[in-house]
């Protein structure tokens, strides 16, 4: 389908809102899961099947995951962003299904953080920062 | 009623000994006082790193981040800040040089690294939301193919695979005589050889994106419209994701014939190695693309002039092109500005070995290594000695403990006898033995080596033989003299970078390690007590408790003692694998 480039960016803005809106949205709830090499390894898959099935069985539907690459945590693998509205957004590390259900159960519906697994953002974001940040 | 604040409390082992266990309790008893437990909840988390200055107390959402907090300033956060919303100043983290430094307080700085772990790398629209394909789309309509390589030498970046050639110059090259070529080839290096480092697989796994926009930027600045990705088929979960960017690209029109309208053809192709290091080496990755073995050859010609089926060739690496998007977009004066004077813009390294952070960091060049061991890595585990970090893997050396204050650019980590390499950083403490360090490499070396020059073939077995030899107490003196007297000649003869830097290791740790050396060849002693040739386990009697632990562990059964009496280690029959010394948890077992 060939784009043209006025195409690409209104492709560009379009999706941008999207993922923009998803964050700000009272009731959209987002899981960024890492699945690279290290996070498979370490059982990033387990964790994906475990959350899939908690969230249905707590009938949370409006949850999306999205997997992404590595983090470059690998130390902490696997690991899990949560992006949801009224709470800042967290990366959990060194995730097992016990505590990635806690994660749902605690985090998501109980609005708090779960203890000993909160990790710390590696760096800022180097696309969104303003002009002249660094 | 959902928590208002959260106040996060670093428990990492380092600040576990800097009293953040106190920290958090007192901050938990103060809001039961206050009454607010049900406004504020306060977390243990993992190692937020900045160890130095840690304990770390981080306040959510508000991003505050407090540094060397002390039990007795959990009052002031729980007064001034959580309950006035006034942060506490004095706790807040200042920068020497406010200057010089980010005004954040991660050390780390992700342009390469910009989109791992943030977008899906399998969803093309998630790069594009990202100012994905934004540098080509500008590049394709408001610049001229001289223009992009302009800004790349304003952008002073550097070749990211190992010898930190100046990208702009293998592009300007290309650029000059590309009238004369009737075909023009982008290669892209993802033959990842070093071992410890992965940082190529990691970017390819996670946004695959930047690098076909990067190779097609370097497509339309050189007059090619053909390139390829020459990648290892050990990385299996890469190529796939790199097939199905290809598919996503090509179907969005980024990729293939007439890109966003622009009359500009770029395509890519994927081509699999078989795992040679050797073919890490552009020309021998060349003669593997061409079907040929994958030998090296003389240069020059060089690839940019020369390369694949004799047609000039750009051939960079996969962390180089992950850089180049941003840089176009944001203009080579931005990226100038980070990183020191020669070496511009971040390094991302594979940090290893003995660390407690193990795994991807990116930081400005420039960067100490206490910083980046430190700051980042949150340091050595079970608080043991740093002994020396191996950086450049194979063709590299060590860096040691006087030089952890050195700032990290290509030009420093020569001059220390090492080389920046493709970024493995392995992190060594006093349990390791340089001699079997070493030991290592040249044995990888060895195996490595395509057999096409003597030097490298010959000269790398023989320097292996003596290390083997001093290993297992068998060297002389002479052994010294030899591995150095091999070495010149290697590094000087030698067809490839390969052989030429092969001795690298060797030197390195003689310069900064003779004694150990020495201590192996002279003494018949391995002091980190790794060279099982000459290392005597033995138990020493007034800390044995005869828990007979050892005994029932012991693989040869030549541990014997009573229960509750000192245990003998019958050194006759001993096999030297260590595991009495590992199991005792009393520390009796005892390694001379």
């Amino acid at each position: 389908m060939g784009m043209s480039r006025e195409e690409l960016r209104l492709l560009r803005e379009k999706k941008r809102l999207e993922l923009h809106e998803g964050k700000d949205s009272e009731n959209r709830i987002e899981i960024l899961i890492g699945m690279g090499s290290s996070g498979i390894a370490s059982g990033a898959k387990d964790i994906l099947k475990t959350l899939s099935e908690t969230l249905k069985e707590r009938g949370i539907n409006n949850a999306m995951i999205r997997k992404t690459g590595s983090l470059g945590l690998d130390h902490a693998e696997p690991t899990l962003e949560i992006k949801m509205s009224g709470m800042p957004d967290i990366i959990y590390g060194k995730v097992t299904s016990d505590v990635a259900r806690r994660i749902v159960d605690r985090h998501i519906l109980g609005r708090e953080l779960v203890c000993g697994h909160v990790f710390d953002k590696p760096a800022q974001d180097v696309v969104k920062e303003p002009e002249h940040a660094i | 009623m959902p928590y208002k604040k959260f106040c996060l409390v670093c428990s990492g082992k380092q600040c576990a000994s800097g009293q953040s266990e106190e920290i958090y309790k007192e901050l938990k008893k103060l809001t039961m006082e206050k009454g607010i437990c049900q406004d504020v909840q306060i977390v243990r988390t993992g190692c937020f790193g900045l160890c130095s200055k840690g304990p770390i107390v981080k306040i959510l959402p508000d991003e505050t981040f407090y540094v060397n907090v002390g039990v007795k300033d959990a009052r002031a956060i729980i007064d001034e800040h959580i309950i006035a919303g006034q942060p506490v100043e004095n706790l807040m983290l200042r920068h020497e040089n406010p200057a010089k430094e980010s005004r954040f307080y991660q050390k780390q700085v992700r342009i390469a690294l910009r989109n791992c772990g943030i977008i899906n790398p399998e969803d093309i629209t998630e790069y594009i939301a990202r100012d994905g394909y934004a540098a080509l789309s500008m590049a394709l309509f408001e610049m001229e193919p001289k223009d992009i390589i302009e800004e790349l030498k304003k952008s002073g970046l550097r070749g990211r695979g190992g010898a930190g050639f100046p990208t702009w110059m293998k592009w300007k090259f290309t650029h000059d005589i590309r009238d004369q070529a009737d075909e023009i080839f982008i290669i892209c290096n993802a033959d990842e050889g070093d071992p410890g480092a992965y940082m190529d697989r990691s970017i390819l796994e996670g946004d695959p994106q930047s690098v076909l926009e990067a190779m097609a930027l370097a497509g339309y600045a050189c007059g090619s419209s053909m390139g390829y990705i020459y990648i290892r088929a050990e990385y299996p979960l890469a190529i796939e994701r790199l097939y199905k960017a290809m598919d996503q690209a090509r179907e969005y029109g980024l990729l293939g014939k007439n890109i966003l309208g622009s009359g500009f053809d770029f395509d890519i192709e994927i081509r699999l190695g078989a795992g040679a290091f050797v073919c890490g080496e552009e020309t021998a990755l060349i003669a593997s693309i061409e079907g040929e073995r994958g030998m090296p050859r003389p240069r020059p010609p060089f690839p940019a002039v020369k390369g694949l089926w004799g047609k000039p060739t750009v051939i960079n690496n996969v962390e180089t092109y992950a850089n180049i998007p941003k840089i176009i977009l944001r203009g080579g004066d931005w990226f100038s500005r980070i990183g020191t004077e020669k070496s511009k813009g971040t390094k991302v390294f594979a940090l290893t070995g003995k660390i407690n952070n193990s795994g991807l960091v990116e930081v400005p060049m420039g960067t100490t290594l206490r910083e980046i061991i430190y700051d980042v890595g949150g340091g050595i585990p079970n608080g043991k000695a740093f002994k020396a970090a191996q950086t450049g893997g194979p063709s590299g050396g060590v860096i040691t403990a006087e030089h952890l204050d050195t700032p990290i650019d290509y030009e420093t980590l020569g001059a220390l006898g090492s080389m920046m390499g493709s970024g493995g950083m392995i992190v060594m403490d006093e349990d390791d033995c340089i001699v079997d360090v070493t030991k290592f490499y040249l044995d990888f070396s060895v195996d490595e080596s395509c057999g096409k020059c003597a030097p490298c073939r010959i000269g790398g077995r023989k320097m292996y033989n003596i290390l083997r030899k001093i290993t297992m107490g068998k060297g002389t003196m002479e052994h010294i003299q030899q591995l150095r007297a091999l070495a010149v000649p290697m590094q000087k003869a030698s067809l490839c970078g390969l052989g030429q830097s092969a001795p690298n290791p060797i030197l390195s740790t003689l310069r900064y390690f003779e004694e150990e050396y020495l201590a192996h060849i002279r003494d018949h002693r391995c002091p980190a007590g790794v060279c099982k040739a000459l290392v005597t386990y033995t138990i020493n009697p007034d800390i044995c408790i005869g828990c007979t632990v050892c005994s029932r562990k012991c693989p040869n059964n030549c541990i014997t003692g009573e229960r509750k009496k000192p245990h003998v280690i019958d050194q006759d029959n001993c096999i030297k694998c260590g595991i009495c010394y590992e199991g005792c948890k009393f520390g009796a077992v005892q390694i001379a």
